[in-house]
């Protein structure tokens, strides 16, 4: 069974339809990379499988997405619950103004997973999973903002991971890296893989190619095609998509 | 005139109009110091006033400003910086909060005679609360609330919404993110607004006037329903209702009332540069 299965979606903000009829399967264990030209709305059906789009006044959603069979859009769910286990990376790198320690601490002291003494080793295991634990170990009680960019955005990584979600969505997580920074987070998706169900919605199409196990593309709020990734950039079915990897269009 | 010659001209100006509104605050200060500070002694800033007041000291006076304030803080705070939590993070942008914080900055712009009239009908008549303490700093408090709620609401507006998503997609509720991230972030500015508002009370002469302040009352208040002596209302008195005031008390009053002003402000100051050097966004 698949980790995540959304069913005829449909997303509104107000009278506009942002998001029609899209039904995906999500393996775990697997990348799905969402590619397409901005304004698609792939971002925000990335933010659907997390509800954050909740928040937004005039957003209606309509039909289902199962997280290992349970209906997350049901009005009862807890939606903090969902979150704990659904992790989130966003755009540009955003550790909170705090040291290093207490932004990967974040999220298991206000879920109160973990007893005090217990926070350090899991913050190095978090740091050692997002392959920063030798660059800061000496940093911890210094503030996450000192880091690199790139060292940032692999700390609120390690934030997200903190929290032990099943699943994890990243929203173009590093189209604010420069090309060194952007590879190692690659190489720590592959890894991360092998543990988590993830989600990337990127602009990217080198990137997608090439971290993704398949890929599905947007084109104004439908999702045209989903593939494995390699047969949607080899032999796509649609013209759209066709055109859009051949930069022709978009 | 080339362009190079225009903008030295031009800062010139600008310099000396800075330097314009810089002179008479510190001619202000200096007058005051100069006739002021030969009346400061132990016995002017300890003692009680003695010869209706043309002798002795004002520690009355000074106490019951600092109650005054004291009493402020201890209501203005959780009001101003509650109501500034509930408008920028939970309150959405209905009619309803438009009302509010109309009505906030409309509050804002009464004079503080109003608030005093208005504090003597509702705390002193209508409360029972007589005048006292209690009466002057809760009309003192309702005055200094619209500077408090509008300075927080500003710094909590201020700290960017990302922290506020980043909260929620790990899972926090809306409150921990305020605990946890929003709050200390704000916190400088709250810092700063709630001081304003204090020192802007511990000043005010008008709304302790039928509230709280007593002409000549050479003790220590002994409870919160004790009227009491201030400093801004004690200068009026000797400015200008006691004959035969020697000026050197006058001025040292006025001096010492302003260091106290002054020294609050400082504190503000320097906290909100502690706080700040911490901050990076």
């Amino acid at each position: 069974m698949a980790k995540i299965s959304v069913q005829q979606l449909n997303f509104f903000y107000g009278s506009k339809q942002v998001l029609a009829d899209i039904s995906l399967e999500i393996e775990d264990r697997k990348i799905m990379a969402l590619i397409g030209p901005s304004g698609c709305g792939k971002s925000t059906f990335l933010r659907c499988l997390n509800r954050m789009n909740d928040t937004i006044a005039g957003a209606r959603v309509e039909g289902k997405i199962l997280l290992d069979g349970e209906n997350i859009l049901a009005p009862t769910l807890d939606v903090t619950r969902l979150r704990a286990r659904v992790g989130m990376v966003f755009q540009r790198p955003n550790p909170f103004p705090q040291s290093v320690f207490d932004n990967v601490a974040f999220g298991p002291r206000i879920l109160n997973t973990h007893k005090p003494k217990e926070l350090p080793a899991l913050v190095e295991a978090s740091l050692r999973q997002v392959g920063l634990w030798n660059e800061v170990r000496d940093q911890l009680k210094q503030d996450a903002l000192h880091l690199s960019l790139g060292q940032q955005q692999r700390l609120c990584i390690a934030r997200a991971l903190a929290v032990q979600p099943e699943a994890l969505l990243m929203d173009e997580p590093c189209s604010a890296l420069d090309p060194q920074a952007t590879l190692e987070i690659e190489e720590l998706m592959r890894t991360l893989r092998e543990k988590y169900c993830i989600v990337i919605v990127t602009h990217n199409m080198q990137q997608a190619a090439r971290v993704s196990d398949r890929t599905g593309f947007f084109w104004l709020g439908k999702m045209v095609e989903e593939d494995a990734t390699a047969a949607l950039f080899t032999r796509p079915r649609h013209t759209l998509t066709e055109n859009y990897i051949t930069g022709r269009a978009g | 005139m080339n362009r190079y010659a225009q903008q030295r001209l031009g800062f010139i100006a600008l310099g000396a109009v800075t330097l314009v509104v810089v002179i008479p605050i510190l001619l202000v200060i200096g007058n005051i110091i100069a006739q002021g500070l030969g009346a400061i002694s132990w016995e002017f800033l300890f003692g009680m006033p003695r010869a209706g007041m043309r002798a002795g000291g004002i520690l009355p006076a000074i106490v019951g400003t600092i109650l005054l304030t004291l009493g402020v803080a201890l209501f203005a705070i959780p009001f101003g910086v509650g109501g500034a939590i509930y408008l920028s993070e939970y309150a959405r942008d209905t009619t309803f909060t438009r009302a509010i914080r109309l009505a906030i900055i409309n509050l804002a712009g009464i004079p503080s005679i109003v608030y005093g009239l208005f504090g003597l009908g509702l705390f002193v008549l209508f409360f029972g609360l007589g005048v006292s303490i209690l009466a002057g700093s809760l009309t003192l408090a309702i005055m200094t609330l619209p500077v408090i709620i509008s300075a927080s609401e500003e710094a909590l507006r201020a700290v960017p919404t990302e922290f506020r998503t980043v909260n929620a997609s790990l899972g926090g509720t809306r409150w921990q993110g305020i605990r946890k991230i929003i709050l200390p972030q704000a916190l400088p500015g709250i810092i700063t607004g709630v001081i304003l508002g204090l020192l802007r009370a511990a000043g005010e002469t008008a709304p302790i006037l039928f509230t709280v302040a007593a002409f000549y009352l050479p003790r220590l208040p002994q409870s919160v329903f004790d009227q009491t002596m201030a400093l801004p209302y004690h200068l009026y008195v000797i400015s200008t209702q006691v004959p035969g005031m020697p000026l050197q008390i006058q001025y040292g009053t006025a001096l010492v009332l302003m260091t106290l002003t002054l020294s609050l402000n400082l504190t503000a100051t320097l906290l909100r540069r502690h706080f700040r050097k911490r901050r990076q966004w």
